[in-house]
């Protein structure tokens, strides 16, 4: 008996008498399983697997966007050959019917549409949900209010079936809003079983266990480690999808999720360094998806309360003086839209983000400074959010390179990620680089968070103008009646506004940045970025 | 014995007192709102104060404390927002992940450093006295995330041979059912050979990194310990007694040279315990270390606090377990409490 021969014998010998017996890698069993289970590594997982949670973090919605269904969801169009989500056409999801009236909206529910647990989808399920979304407080009741739902009275079940929304006033964003994760139905009988006295609406229940009617179902989830999620087949809300089971690992390690990629072990990644993404996608074994951020911009911020950048003169020297292209090169890439550099005859649309006209020149910098009266220049700090590095640093030091070249002299000022929001809130960083993004996708939304003098934490420069205010708001009502051609004003006057006074800068559009292996399609964009497992297909 | 144990229990409990106190305030200290962090990308100044208010971040420090110190002596760690479950399973769960990785790498240190070691000792000045310099140096200098991400660049990616750099175990395979906690011992109570394997696999390289970093002080102190006592005089009274050379360098100087060796080992595992971060990192190892640091980054105060005072309870206990092998090893060595 040859040695190898006897090893292979009692390896098989031991694995017959183990109980219970794991398949060996090589099994056609196991083959099949590769084949029917997509592997997505990233960074983070979720903390909680419900959105309505207290501190859910942003990969805990892609677990509510594929374990929930809403009432409609978004039809797909393409754009540059990626299914995108279409800001205007929605499709219904749990609803069979939605009538629009003028003070309010009627939704009529599937027939057949059930939980994961077998019961019936009802309108009092619906109305408890979007009960809870505006009740349990913090960023799910905040997103609600975004389009003006705000009080369970506007939810009105009309019969088993049948639910009516109220409007509180007249709003474009309010439809939109119903098709974001947030209002998404959650199977209220079997939460509320699981509910407490100290915690009326479940909510530590749906952390651990998905109790929805959605595509797929949490299995198996290790808080940092992976998350199981297996194909609903009960699904009404669109066809049934191809995946049958998703295996949804972190990797911390960014080397290592591109080795994963590359080995071919590994059948989806998308939170990559954009060097990797770029190497990836010239080696040209693996399909990389890039997409622009929907109503998303990376910029540098300068509060304008303060000296010396509540003089426009300063701030518009600042946009001379920042190195645009370098930034798009040697950090990004390619991978981002500019923002910079349209020409002289560029007419503003009634859109966003679009370009401004500001490019990299030094000498009118130094011109605007003297006349600001800076023309020895000045000390001030340069803050960015330690969380995301990876982009922020190298743009930070290119500006902070070129600013010193009109006089300026900045300090870097490395702001941990739990620290970022806390400091923004403060709204004392004289000069700093941020990125902001809004689901809804509409430029009055961006604005009325950035630009407004209401002063949202988001207005990071504390910018205070009558006029812009003005705008917004006409844009606003301009929407809700539609009237297209106040609108397309208003929007094209704030937006000429902002670059005339420049309290931000706009850089760039960040691209959402998806790498899979050649076998695996249905990539569809979505507004909050993540994946849609219901789209996939694997083989 | 017990006696003696039970006093070096009674000594530890004012330090852990003050650990409580301390992580308690530090934690506290720490720059970064854990309600800002929390209440989400697109929160405004009263979504932060219903999540802070949620959170029980509104009452004043002392009477947190007193929460706090009453949950702890209901065994109650507090919840981990960054993983959002409670901090005892959370711990319970990743412990045994680390500890499974820091022992097995300890043991191949061991395997290697103490006979490296010994030999550098005896034959001092010998080409295996400079290699062990070497081992020990280059272990010592290369930081452990470049060694771990170098083993998976040529053992996963170039060559194929370890499995992909997932975690505990593919992704495929179950784990074992819980008893240790340990999988490779778990796997083999509940009889499973293939999983045995499955769960050594993704081990080996890990405990390779650690065991490359660690070789250096365990070989090093073996070396400088044997040195010292092959020069006393019963070891020159052994030889000249003319036993054998086997006889006297294991029975009579190596067993003398145990105890700087055995501190040395202490140290060197609980130093590890806690700091081999980066080799979770890069092995996205779900072990103790990456939670603590995920958890402090995101000021996230309950698994921060959890983790410190489970490592203190560690240190104290592995303290008393050394400070009894001393007894075992040199019977003149006795602990006075």
């Amino acid at each position: 008996m040859k040695r190898r021969d006897f090893l292979k014998s009692m390896t098989a010998l031991a694995a017959g008498s183990a109980l219970p017996t794991a398949p060996a890698i090589w099994s056609p069993a196991k083959a099949q399983a590769r084949q029917e289970t997509l592997l997505i590594v990233s960074e983070s997982g979720p903390n909680n697997l419900d959105i309505h949670g207290v501190g859910t973090n942003v990969p805990g919605y892609e677990v509510s966007w594929n374990c929930y269904d809403r009432l409609i969801s978004h039809e797909m169009k393409t754009v540059n050959g990626t299914p995108y989500y279409d800001r205007d056409k929605f499709k219904m999801e749990l609803a069979d019917d939605m009538a629009i009236g003028d003070m309010s909206v009627t939704f009529k529910l599937k027939k057949n549409a059930v939980f994961q647990d077998g019961t019936p989808v009802t309108a009092k399920d619906v109305k408890w949900s979007l009960d809870r979304a505006v009740s349990v407080g913090g960023f799910p009741t905040f997103q609600m209010g975004a389009g003006s739902l705000t009080k369970p009275e506007q939810f009105v079940v009309l019969d088993d079936r049948t639910i009516r929304i109220d409007f509180l006033r007249k709003d474009r964003l309010t439809i939109p809003d119903l098709a974001v994760i947030v209002p998404c139905v959650i199977n209220s009988e079997l939460v509320k079983k699981n509910a407490t006295e100290k915690d009326p609406w479940g909510l530590e229940y749906t952390k651990q266990n998905t109790a929805g009617s959605g595509a797929y179902r949490v299995t198996n989830w290790t808080a940092g480690t992976q998350v199981v999620l297996e194909r609903n087949d009960k699904w009404t809300g669109g066809p049934l999808p191809r995946v049958k089971r998703i295996v949804w690992r972190m990797v911390p390690s960014a080397g290592n999720r591109r080795a994963l990629l590359e080995r071919g072990d590994a059948d989806i990644s998308y939170d990559l360094p954009n060097k990797d993404f770029v190497e990836l996608k010239d080696a040209g074994k693996l399909t990389i998806v890039s997409t622009p951020y929907s109503n998303g911009i990376q910029y540098i911020g300068m509060n304008v309360k303060n000296p010396p950048f509540d003089d426009p003169k300063v701030r518009q020297a600042v946009a001379c003086a920042i190195p645009y292209q370098k930034i798009m090169d040697a950090v990004l890439f390619g991978l981002g839209r500019p923002l910079f550099g349209a020409p002289a005859d560029y007419r503003t649309e009634a859109a966003w983000p679009q370009p401004h006209k500001f490019t990299t020149d030094i000498a009118k910098a130094k011109q605007l400074m003297a006349e600001a009266g800076h023309a020895d220049g000045f000390e001030t700090t340069l803050s960015f959010d330690l969380g995301f590095a990876g982009v922020n640093e190298p743009i930070c030091v290119l500006t902070q390179e070129s600013l010193a070249q009109i006089g300026i002299k900045t300090t870097i000022n490395k702001v941990p990620g739990a620290n970022w929001r806390t400091e923004l809130n403060k709204k004392v960083m004289p000069l700093y680089t941020n990125v902001f993004s809004g689901w809804l996708d509409y430029p009055e939304y961006f604005f009325i968070w950035c630009y407004h003098g209401k002063n949202s934490i988001f207005n990071t420069m504390s910018y205070q103008s009558k006029a812009m205010d003005a705008l917004i708001d006409g844009a606003s009502v301009a929407a809700a009646e539609g009237d297209k051609a106040g609108y397309d004003k208003d929007v094209k006057g704030f937006v000429d506004l902002a670059y005339a006074d420049m309290p931000r800068i706009p850089l760039y559009q960040p691209y959402v940045n998806v790498a899979m292996q050649k076998n695996v399609s249905g990539y569809q964009y979505w507004f909050h970025r993540r994946l849609d497992y219901r789209a996939l297909v694997k083989g | 014995m017990l006696r003696q144990t039970g006093k070096r229990l009674i000594t530890a409990i004012p330090s852990l007192i003050g650990v409580i106190v301390v992580t308690f305030l530090l934690t506290r200290v720490l720059p970064g709102d854990t309600a800002a962090y929390f209440a989400g990308p697109a929160a405004t100044p009263q979504a932060i104060a219903e999540v802070r208010a949620k959170l029980g971040l509104d009452q004043p420090l002392p009477k947190q404390f007193v929460r706090y110190v009453r949950d702890l002596a209901h065994g109650d760690f507090g919840t981990s927002l960054t993983t959002g479950q409670p901090v005892i399973s959370d711990i319970a769960s990743r412990l045994p992940a680390s500890a499974e990785l820091t022992l097995l790498g300890l043991v191949i240190a061991m395997a290697i450093a103490v006979p490296l070691g010994i030999l550098a000792a005896v034959r001092q000045g010998s080409l295996i006295d400079h290699a062990c310099r070497i081992v020990a140096t280059a272990g010592v200098s290369l930081p452990v995330f470049f060694t771990g991400l170098l083993l998976v660049y040529a053992f996963y990616f170039l060559l194929g041979w370890a499995p992909a750099p997932l975690g505990r175990l593919d992704v495929f395979y179950t784990p074992p059912p819980q008893v240790t906690g340990f999988y490779l011992i778990d796997s083999l109570l509940a009889r499973d050979l293939a999983l045995f394997r499955a769960c050594l696999a993704p081990l080996i390289l890990p405990a390779a990194t650690l065991a490359i970093f660690s070789l250096a002080p365990i070989a090093r102190m073996t070396r400088a310990a044997m040195l010292s006592v092959l020069a006393s005089d019963f070891v020159r009274t052994a030889r000249a007694n003319g036993l054998a050379p086997h006889r006297v360098i294991v029975t009579y100087a190596f067993r003398n040279a145990m105890l700087p060796v055995v501190t040395t080992l202490g140290m060197v595992f609980s130093f590890l315990l806690g700091a081999n971060v980066l080799v979770e990192k890069v092995f996205a190892w779900p072990g103790i270390g990456s939670y603590a640091v995920e958890a402090l980054i995101a000021s996230d105060y309950a698994p921060v606090q959890g983790f410190v005072l489970t490592m203190a309870v560690l240190y104290v206990l592995l303290n008393l377990a050394i400070d009894l092998l001393y007894g075992v090893i040199d019977p003149r060595v006795r602990i006075e409490a």
